[in-house]
């Protein structure tokens, strides 16, 4: 555990030095929201009575989303590490006397997690002051924001696990640049990024909540802003846990499986 | 009139070199030609769910929205196709590759263009014709032939439009050397928030898109005299006084070149 603890603090602190790009990552950030924002109050404009959720739910959704893009964004994967699969060097990696699947996991979590602690705090500083209804709502009460915050993790986690399959997979296919495109724009579909779930019709949403992208950012985002009930609020947790189980144990299993099949590329 | 057309000459000789150096890739050309798909097609669901919920939005219908969305991403699809070359430019004057580039008799922006032809747009180009089609079917136009030009100049000015903000983007990197990443949300953030007409953002932003980037010229106004929800003649042109906008851009590369300092080694 603690070879795993210091391979994420040294991810971690590298993460961290790049505060340039923060900082440019956060304008987009924060126009990215603003226009979205703005195009759901067009939509609200229009027909209020077809908004699936409060319109103030809505707006704190995006700038949530906005501010933990880092946390969710499965495109954001570690370059290196398909790098590693495809000239050959992860041969060092299999030297070492460590568990390839718990270091590659401590290392996405620790570039994501400094990712997001860079980036989050401005945007949802600033999203805090836009004035109502277009702003960022606190959520009702103590239990939802704690609530909120498990759930994050828990999003978090199913995401990386989510993404430590695709590096697993690219053991198999050599060149990662279909199977990424895939998972990627699939994955951000059905995780509600390109719109949040409860925008779906009704019998489309009982089938995208159920399938593991739904247990990433829906949940978390969807408890801030108080519009998930106390039954769907306890179906979501659970469906996380079971994600995250399931989606770990496939991981180690495929691990354990490319680790026996490796075939190492160039010299 | 001659040096023109060699120039043109030479332009279509670096294409094909760029066409042939790709096609030896052929599977990771069809890859990523499908993920220009996938990546706009999630927009196109977005939009399509949205309209389930919703019959219009600021008076657009489905149809009318998705004549819009289809034309800015085949305007900056074809922008992206020609002038990608701006695009990998940071690279180009940290590797000091641009001080070749200089003492080569030729126009450096020719060279430049020449560089980089991303033939995989074509993925993102052809899921916008679909659009297109799919959107003339169900937007209900009476088209006539003052309607065609308005799309061919709407074709036009937006290429320009986007032409001039890759420019931009690359004289910035004189200054720079790096590549400055909030330059996205005007390109990358216009393609995205171009598929809804611009009105439907606000009115400080129409006036922005207006005066400061011209993106209302190449979309909104346009699209309202296409869809018949204005009359006059003026709308039509809109477009064509976008193009203007590659003055500035122009002489912002102009003065970056001026003022290059090679860096490479």
């Amino acid at each position: 555990m603690k070879k795993y603890l210091s391979f994420f603090r040294l991810r971690f602190t590298m993460g961290l030095q790049y505060r340039a790009a923060a900082l440019a990552g956060i304008v987009t950030q924060f126009t990215w929201g603003f226009m979205e924002v703005m195009m759901f109050r067009a939509f609200y404009r229009s027909d209020a009575s077809a908004f699936p959720m409060s319109f103030s739910a809505t707006a704190s959704y995006v700038w949530l989303q906005q501010a933990f893009l880092a946390f969710f964004m499965v495109w954001m994967m570690e370059n290196e590490i398909f790098d590693s699969i495809i000239n050959g060097n992860i041969a060092y990696e299999l030297c070492r006397p460590i568990n390839l699947y718990n270091m590659w996991f401590s290392r996405s979590m620790a570039t994501r997690l400094s990712r997001a602690v860079l980036r989050c705090f401005p945007v949802l500083g600033v999203a805090f002051f836009v004035p109502s209804p277009y702003g960022l709502e606190p959520p009702a009460d103590f239990f939802h924001f704690a609530l909120f915050l498990v759930t994050l993790v828990l999003g978090f986690a199913v995401t990386v696990s989510f993404c430590m399959l695709i590096y697993f997979f690219t053991f198999f296919t050599v060149s990662p640049q279909g199977l990424r495109i895939l998972f990627t724009s699939l994955v951000e579909f059905f995780a509600g990024a390109v719109i949040p779930l409860p925008f779906f019709p009704e019998n489309i949403q009982r089938i995208m909540e159920a399938l593991p992208f739904a247990a990433m950012q829906n949940v978390s985002l969807r408890i801030f802003s108080g519009s998930m009930n106390e039954v769907q609020m306890q179906k979501a947790v659970a469906l996380q846990v079971f994600w995250l189980l399931v989606l770990t144990a496939a991981g180690k299993l495929l691990c354990r499986f490319a680790e026996k099949k490796v075939t190492i590329q160039g010299g | 009139m001659k040096t023109i057309r060699k120039s043109f000459h030479l332009y279509l000789h670096y294409i094909s070199i760029n066409i042939r150096s790709m096609m030896q890739y052929k599977t990771s050309f069809f890859l990523s030609a499908m993920g220009q798909f996938l990546v706009s097609f999630n927009v196109f669901l977005g939009i399509f769910f949205m309209f389930r919920r919703f019959r219009t939005v600021e008076d657009f219908s489905y149809g009318e929205v998705l004549l819009c969305f289809s034309i800015v991403l085949l305007e900056f699809s074809l922008a992206e196709m020609f002038v990608r070359g701006f695009d990998a430019f940071s690279g180009i004057v940290r590797s000091g590759e641009f001080d070749r580039i200089l003492v080569r008799p030729q126009n450096e922006i020719l060279q430049v263009l020449g560089s980089r032809f991303e033939l995989s747009r074509i993925g993102r180009m052809i899921q916008a014709i679909v659009m297109f089609v799919y959107g003339v079917a169900n937007s209900h136009v009476n088209w006539n032939l003052s309607k065609a030009v308005t799309v061919i100049f709407m074709l036009i000015g937006g290429t320009a439009v986007f032409s001039a903000l890759f420019l931009i983007y690359a004289a910035l990197c004189f200054f720079t050397l790096e590549g400055l990443e909030f330059m996205n949300v005007f390109t990358d953030g216009a393609r995205e928030f171009g598929k809804y007409p611009i009105g439907i953002y606000g009115k400080k932003m129409l006036l922005f898109t207006t005066f400061l980037v011209p993106y209302a010229l190449i979309q909104y106004y346009p699209l309202l005299y296409l869809l018949g929800k204005r009359e006059s003649v003026l709308y039509l042109f809109m477009p064509l006084f976008a193009c203007l906008f590659l003055l500035p851009a122009f002489l912002l590369w102009k003065f970056g070149v001026r003022h290059y300092k090679s860096s490479g080694s």
